[in-house]
C-alpha cells in the first residue's frame, strides 16, 4: 500500500517575508484578543512597523545574497523571481510609511457598530475609544498583496486576492468623518470587489477545463501546442482579465474607484492607490505575460482598447472633479491605463521584454510613492468637519501654507510627468517601450502601439490641465477667509512626505540608480 | 571637456537657491544678491563668447556626461554659433529684467492710492527668475535632444509661476493657456524624440550622431511633425499662436520680455537645428505649406496687432509678425536668409524687450495697458516718450537700426534662394513685404496715440524716467544701434553655423560656391 502522505516541500528560507507579514498578523489578532484595551495600540504600532520593517529587510537579503530562486517554490504555488521581490520591496516600503500614516490620531471611527450620529457615537468617541483591529487588517492586506503578484497558480492567486482585498473592505469603512459615505464606500467596493472576485474564479474553472491545470507553467504550456480559438479558453481569458482589470481600475472597471477612494480613511485610500495598484499590476503582468504569452495575438488587441480607454476616461473624468481625493481617484484610473501601455509592450526578444518589464516596475516605484506623499498631504488640510476634501477649499493654500503647497504642487506635476520629476521618467520608459514593441518586426499590432502613444500623449495633456488647475486653486487664487486649517503634522506624516518627496525628487534628477535596481529586477524576467 | 557651459548654468541655479534660502523680510538682498548672480554669468558668458573660434569646429566647448546610461542619455552640451548668440541673448536679458521688475514683486499703487498689484513673494520670483535662467542656458546649450527636451518642458514651469502669481487680472487664465499649449506640443515632440531614439538604433541622442541617421522618407515626416508642432506652438506660428497674447499681456513686463524675447526663441532654434538637420528631406517637402503659414504668420500678426487696444497685446502681436520672418527665413533655406533669421532671433529680443519694457514703465505708471487711457506723454516725461520711439521703431526695422539688417536679410534671402528653383519663394518675400507698411502703421499709430497730442489729464502727474530705468533702457537702445550699423561681429559667428546646416540639409549652397571660386 502506497498511502503514505507525502509532506509538501516548502521553502521557508525564501517565502520568510510573506510568512513574517502573516504571522505578525495572526499575532495581532492574539494581541486584540488578549491584551489589554489600554496596551493595545503600543504593542500593535511597533509589531506591525518592525514585521514590515523586517520582511523588507529579509527581501533585501535574497536579493543581496542573491538567492533568487529559478523555479516555482512551495510545490509550484509562489514564484519568488526577481520581480516579485521588486514588488514585495516596494509593497513593503508603501505599507509601512502608509502606517505610518495609519498611526496619527483622529483618521477611524471609535466604535464602528455605533449608528453615524447616534448617541453610542458621541459616548464611544468621549471615551476616546478606537478599533486597534486595524493593525492586523492592514498586515493582513498586505500579506495578500504579497502573495497576490507572487502567486504561480491561479488557486494561489485568488486566495492572495481574497487576503488582500476582505481586509480592505472593511478598512474603507471605518472613516472617523462622513461616516455614511465610507460605509457607503465600503460597501461598493465590497459588492463590486465580490463579483470581480467571482470573475477571476469563473475565468480559473474554464482555464482549468481548457488546461487541465491551474499551474501557470501547466497552462503555458497547453497554450504552446492546444487550439487558441477554444471558446472555453476565450471566455476563460476574458473573464480572468475582467478580475485583474477591475483591480487595477481600469476602465470600463473603474467606477468603484472614486467612490472608494474617497469615502475610505485617507491612510487607507493611499494604501489602496499605492499598495493595491502594485500588487495587481504585478498580477496582471503575470496572468498575462507568463500564463498567456502565447496568446498575446488574443489579448493584446483587447488590451490595447482598455489601456486607450482607461487614460482617456480616467483623465477627462478627473476635470470634472470637485473634490480632491476623487480626483486623485480618477488621475490613479488614468495611471492605470499608462501602466497598460507598458503591460502591452512584449516582445519576442527576453532582453527587450526585461527593459519593458523593468520600465513598468520603474513606473510603479515612482507613482506610488509620489501618491503615498500627496495623500499624506491630503490629510493635513483640514476643515472642523474634517479633511478639507472640497477643491474650493484648496484655494489660496499656497499663501497660508507655501512650503506645504509647494510639495503637493511638485507630487502634482510629477503626475503630470513634467521633466525633473520622477513621473517625467516612469512615463518615459513606458512610451519608449511601446514604441520599441511596435517597431519590432513581427509585432501583432506594429504601428497601432505608436498609437496607443499618441493617445497617451494626448491622455497626459489633457490629464495636465487638472493638475494645474490644482496648482491654479493653491498659487494663482485669494485664499477663502475661513480657509482651512493646517494640521500640526505628526512625526509620521512628515516622514512620509520626506520620504516621498525625496524619492520624487531625486529620481527626477538621478534616474540611475533606481533604474539599475528595476533592470536587474527585470533582467530574468518571471519564471515561467 | 570644457566646464564653462554647466559652470554657466550651475551658477544662476546656485544663485536661486541662496536667493530662496534668504531669511524672511531680506527682500532687498534678495534682488541685489539676485542682480549680481546674472551679472557674474553675463561677464562669464562674455569670457565663453570671447574664446569662441568663429573657424574652429560646429560644437564648442562641449562637455559631456552620463546621466541615464539605461535610456542612452547624456549630459551634453556644447554651443555652436546660433546657440552662442542666444545665450549671450538670454544673458545680457536678465540682468536688465531683473532691474526692471525691481518693484514688480512690492505691490504698487497708483498715484491716487488705489492698490495696483498687491505684494507677492519677491525672493520667489527673483529665485524663479533665475531657475529660468539656468534652463534657458541649458535648452539653448543642450546638444543630447533628450536633454533639450528636458529644458524645453522643464522651463514652461518657472514662466508658468512667473505669469500665474506675477501677473495681471486675467493672469491665472493666461497661465494655464500658456502651460497646457506648450505641455501638449511638448508631448507631440516627445513621442518623436522616442521614435527618433527607436528607429535610428544608435542608441544615444546624441545630436552630431543623429544627423542623417533617419533616412526613410516617411519616417521623417512623421517625426518632422512630431518636432515642428511643438516649435511652432512655442514660437508661435498661424494658427497655434493664441496663447501668446493672452500670457504676453498678463505677465509682468519683465517675464513677457523673457518670455517673448527667449522663450520664443527656442520654438524658431528647435527649428533650425533639429526639424532641418534631422529630416532634412521632410523638410524641404514641407518647405511650401510652411512658408505659407509663415506668410500668413506675418500679415495676419501685423494687421491684428493694428487693431489692438492694449499695448501689451499689440507688441505680442508684432512679435507673431516677426517670428513669421523669422520662420520664413529658416524654411528659405539660403544662407541669408537663415543668417537673418538667426540674426533675427537676436536683434527681435533685443527690440521688442525694449518696446515691452517703456511699455511696461509707461504702463506702470498709470496702471492701465489701455492705450485710449494715455495721450500727450511726451510732453511730461520726454525721456520715456524718445525710448519708447526708438524701440517702436526698432520694432518696425527702420534703417539704421539692428532689426531692419536681419528683416532686410530674410526677406533678400527668401527673394533670391535657389532652393527650391521656383518663383513661389519670390512671391513670399515680396508679400511678406507688405508687413513692412503695416508695421509703421501699428507702431506709429500706437506712438501717436500715447505720445502726441493733447496731454490726457490722468497722465500730467507722471514722472519721467528715474535712474534705474534708464540704466535698463539704455544698453538695449545702445544695442539696437550698435548692431544696426556693425551687425558684423554677430553674422560671423553665425555663418558658418548656417553653412554647416546647409550641407546637413544638403541644399545647394550658392555661397559655399562662390568662396570655392574665389579661393
Amino acid at each position: 500500500m502506497n498511502d503514505a502522505v507525502v509532506a509538501p516541500t516548502i521553502e521557508y528560507g525564501t517565502l520568510a517575508p510573506m510568512l513574517l507579514v502573516f504571522g505578525a498578523a495572526v499575532v495581532g489578532v492574539l494581541v486584540e484578543a488578549f491584551a489589554p484595551r489600554y496596551l493595545r495600540k503600543s504593542i500593535h504600532v511597533p509589531l506591525t512597523l518592525l514585521s514590515l520593517a523586517g520582511a523588507f529587510a529579509l527581501v533585501i537579503l535574497q536579493v543581496v545574497k542573491g538567492a533568487v530562486p529559478t523555479a516555482p517554490v512551495a510545490m509550484g504555488a509562489v514564484a519568488v523571481d526577481g520581480p516579485s521581490l521588486f514588488i514585495w520591496g516596494v509593497i513593503l516600503v508603501l505599507s509601512f510609511v502608509c502606517v505610518l500614516m495609519i498611526n496619527d490620531e483622529g483618521h477611524f471611527v471609535a466604535s464602528a457598530a455605533a449608528v453615524p450620529g447616534s448617541a453610542d457615537e458621541e459616548e464611544a468617541e468621549a471615551a476616546g475609544g478606537s478599533h486597534t483591529e486595524v493593525y492586523p487588517l492592514v498586515l493582513f492586506a498586505v500579506g495578500g498583496m504579497l502573495l497576490f503578484p507572487a502567486s504561480h497558480d491561479l488557486l494561489t492567486m485568488f486566495v492572495g486576492l481574497e487576503v488582500m482585498s476582505l481586509p480592505l473592505y472593511l478598512l474603507c469603512g471605518l472613516a472617523r468623518r462622513r461616516r455614511l459615505l465610507s460605509q457607503e464606500a465600503s460597501m461598493k467596493y465590497f459588492l463590486l470587489g465580490a463579483f470581480s472576485s467571482a470573475f477571476f474564479l469563473y475565468g480559473t474553472a474554464m482555464i482549468y477545463g481548457y488546461a487541465g491545470t491551474v499551474s501557470f507553467t501547466g497552462i503555458n504550456k497547453a497554450l504552446a501546442t492546444g487550439s487558441l480559438l477554444d471558446p472555453i479558453l476565450l471566455l476563460g481569458l476574458s473573464l480572468l482579465g475582467v478580475g485583474l482589470l477591475f483591480k487595477i481600475g481600469a476602465a470600463p472597471f473603474q467606477a468603484w474607484k472614486p467612490d472608494v477612494y474617497q469615502g475610505a480613511p485617507t491612510p487607507i485610500t493611499a494604501l489602496m492607490a499605492s499598495g493595491t495598484l502594485v500588487a495587481a499590476v504585478g498580477a496582471l503582468l503575470r496572468v498575462f505575460w507568463v500564463a498567456l504569452g502565447n496568446m498575446d495575438w488574443d489579448w493584446r488587441p483587447v488590451m490595447w482598447a482598455v489601456a486607450a480607454l482607461t487614460m482617456v476616461v480616467g483623465a477627462i473624468l478627473a476635470i470634472t472633479q470637485t473634490d480632491i481625493k476623487r480626483m486623485l481617484a480618477y488621475s490613479s484610473i488614468a495611471h492605470a491605463g499608462f501602466l497598460l501601455i507598458g503591460v502591452m509592450a512584449t516582445f519576442d526578444k527576453t532582453a527587450q521584454n526585461s527593459k519593458s518589464l523593468s520600465a513598468i516596475l520603474f513606473y510603479l516605484l515612482v507613482y506610488s510613492l509620489a501618491t503615498v506623499g500627496a495623500f499624506a498631504v491630503v490629510t493635513m488640510v483640514r476643515d472642523p468637519g474634517g479633511e478639507a476634501g472640497h477643491l474650493s477649499r484648496w484655494a489660496g493654500l499656497g499663501k497660508r501654507a507655501p512650503i506645504l503647497a509647494g510639495i503637493f504642487a511638485f507630487f502634482l506635476l510629477a503626475f503630470a510627468g513634467i521633466p525633473l520629476t520622477s513621473g517625467f521618467f516612469g512615463k518615459y520608459a513606458v512610451f519608449a517601450a511601446a514604441l520599441a514593441s511596435g517597431s519590432e518586426a513581427g509585432d501583432s499590432l506594429g504601428g497601432w502601439m505608436t498609437g496607443l502613444v499618441v493617445v497617451g500623449v494626448i491622455a497626459s495633456a489633457i490629464a495636465a490641465f487638472f493638475y494645474v488647475r490644482v496648482i491654479v486653486l493653491m498659487f494663482f487664487s485669494e485664499p477663502a477667509a475661513d480657509g482651512p486649517s493646517i494640521a500640526v503634522p505628526s512625526t509620521g506624516t512628515v516622514a512620509v512626505i520626506a520620504i516621498s518627496l525625496l524619492v520624487t525628487v531625486g529620481v527626477g534628477l538621478f534616474p540611475q540608480p533606481m533604474l539599475d535596481l528595476a533592470n536587474q529586477a527585470a533582467s530574468g524576467l518571471f519564471i515561467r | 571637456m570644457s566646464p564653462w557651459l554647466p559652470i554657466l548654468m550651475a551658477v544662476p541655479v546656485l544663485g536661486a537657491i541662496v536667493v530662496a534660502l534668504l531669511p524672511k523680510g531680506s527682500d532687498k538682498l534678495a534682488k541685489q544678491v539676485t542682480l549680481l548672480v546674472s551679472l557674474v554669468v553675463l561677464v562669464l558668458t562674455l569670457v565663453v563668447a570671447v574664446q569662441f573660434k568663429t573657424g574652429g569646429p560646429r560644437f564648442q566647448f562641449q562637455a559631456v556626461y552620463d546621466w541615464i546610461p539605461s535610456f542612452g542619455v547624456k549630459f551634453g552640451v556644447g554651443v555652436d554659433g546660433i546657440a552662442l548668440v542666444l545665450i549671450a541673448l538670454s544673458a545680457v536679458l536678465v540682468p536688465i529684467v531683473i532691474l526692471a521688475s525691481w518693484h514688480d514683486a512690492d505691490g504698487t499703487q497708483s498715484a491716487d492710492g488705489t492698490l495696483i498689484t498687491p505684494k507677492r513673494s519677491v525672493k520667489t520670483y527673483f529665485s524663479l527668475l533665475l531657475v529660468l535662467e539656468a534652463m534657458m542656458i541649458g535648452v539653448f546649450a543642450a546638444t543630447d535632444i533628450f536633454l533639450f527636451y528636458v529644458f524645453f518642458e522643464a522651463m514652461l514651469i518657472p514662466m508658468y509661476f512667473m505669469i500665474g502669481s506675477y501677473g495681471g487680472a486675467q493672469r491665472s487664465y493666461a497661465a494655464v493657456k500658456f502651460l497646457l499649449y506648450s505641455l501638449f506640443g511638448g508631448l507631440l515632440m516627445l513621442v518623436a524624440v522616442i521614435a527618433l531614439y527607436v528607429v535610428a538604433g544608435k542608441n544615444t541622442f546624441m545630436f552630431p550622431e543623429l544627423v542623417g541617421a533617419i533616412q526613410d522618407p516617411a519616417t521623417q515626416k512623421w517625426l518632422f511633425a512630431g518636432f515642428f508642432i511643438a516649435f511652432a506652438i512655442k514660437a508661435p506660428l498661424w494658427p497655434v499662436h493664441t496663447w501668446l497674447p493672452d500670457a504676453a499681456a498678463q505677465a509682468p513686463a519683465g517675464a513677457a520680455v523673457l518670455l517673448v524675447g527667449v522663450l520664443d526663441k527656442v520654438g524658431t532654434f528647435g527649428m533650425l537645428r533639429f526639424c532641418l538637420e534631422l529630416f532634412p528631406d521632410a523638410a524641404k517637402a514641407f518647405t511650401m505649406p510652411i512658408v505659407v503659414l509663415a506668410v500668413i504668420s506675418i500679415i495676419y500678426g501685423a494687421i491684428v496687432a493694428i487693431g489692438q487696444t492694449d499695448m501689451k497685446r499689440l507688441i505680442a502681436y508684432t512679435s507673431i509678425s516677426h517670428f513669421g520672418f523669422i520662420v520664413m527665413g529658416v524654411f528659405a533655406m539660403s544662407q541669408v536668409s537663415q543668417s537673418g533669421a538667426a540674426l533675427y532671433m537676436v536683434n527681435h529680443g533685443f527690440a521688442t524687450g525694449a518696446l515691452f519694457l517703456a511699455a511696461g514703465f509707461l504702463i506702470a505708471r498709470r496702471g492701465s495697458p489701455h492705450i485710449a487711457d494715455y495721450g500727450g506723454v511726451q510732453k511730461v516725461t520726454p525721456l520715456l516718450a524718445g525710448f519708447f520711439l526708438i524701440a517702436g521703431l526698432a520694432g518696425l526695422s527702420l534703417p539704421g537700426l539692428s532689426s531692419f539688417v536681419s528683416e532686410f536679410m530674410v526677406m533678400i534671402g527668401t527673394y533670391t534662394s535657389t532652393a527650391f528653383g521656383s518663383g513661389a519663394l519670390a512671391v513670399a518675400a515680396i508679400v511678406s513685404a507688405l508687413a513692412v507698411i503695416l508695421a509703421a502703421v501699428y507702431i506709429l499709430w500706437m506712438v501717436q496715440r500715447t505720445m502726441n497730442g493733447p496731454t490726457a489729464e490722468s497722465v500730467k502727474a507722471f514722472k519721467d524716467l528715474n535712474v534705474r530705468e534708464i540704466v535698463v533702457l539704455a544698453p538695449l537702445v545702445a544695442l539696437i544701434i550698435g548692431f544696426g550699423f556693425f551687425p558684423k561681429p554677430l553674422l560671423d559667428v553665425i555663418n558658418p553655423t548656417v553653412t554647416q546646416t546647409l550641407v546637413n540639409v544638403k541644399v545647394d549652397n550658392p555661397a559655399i560656391a562662390e568662396k570655392g571660386a574665389g579661393q
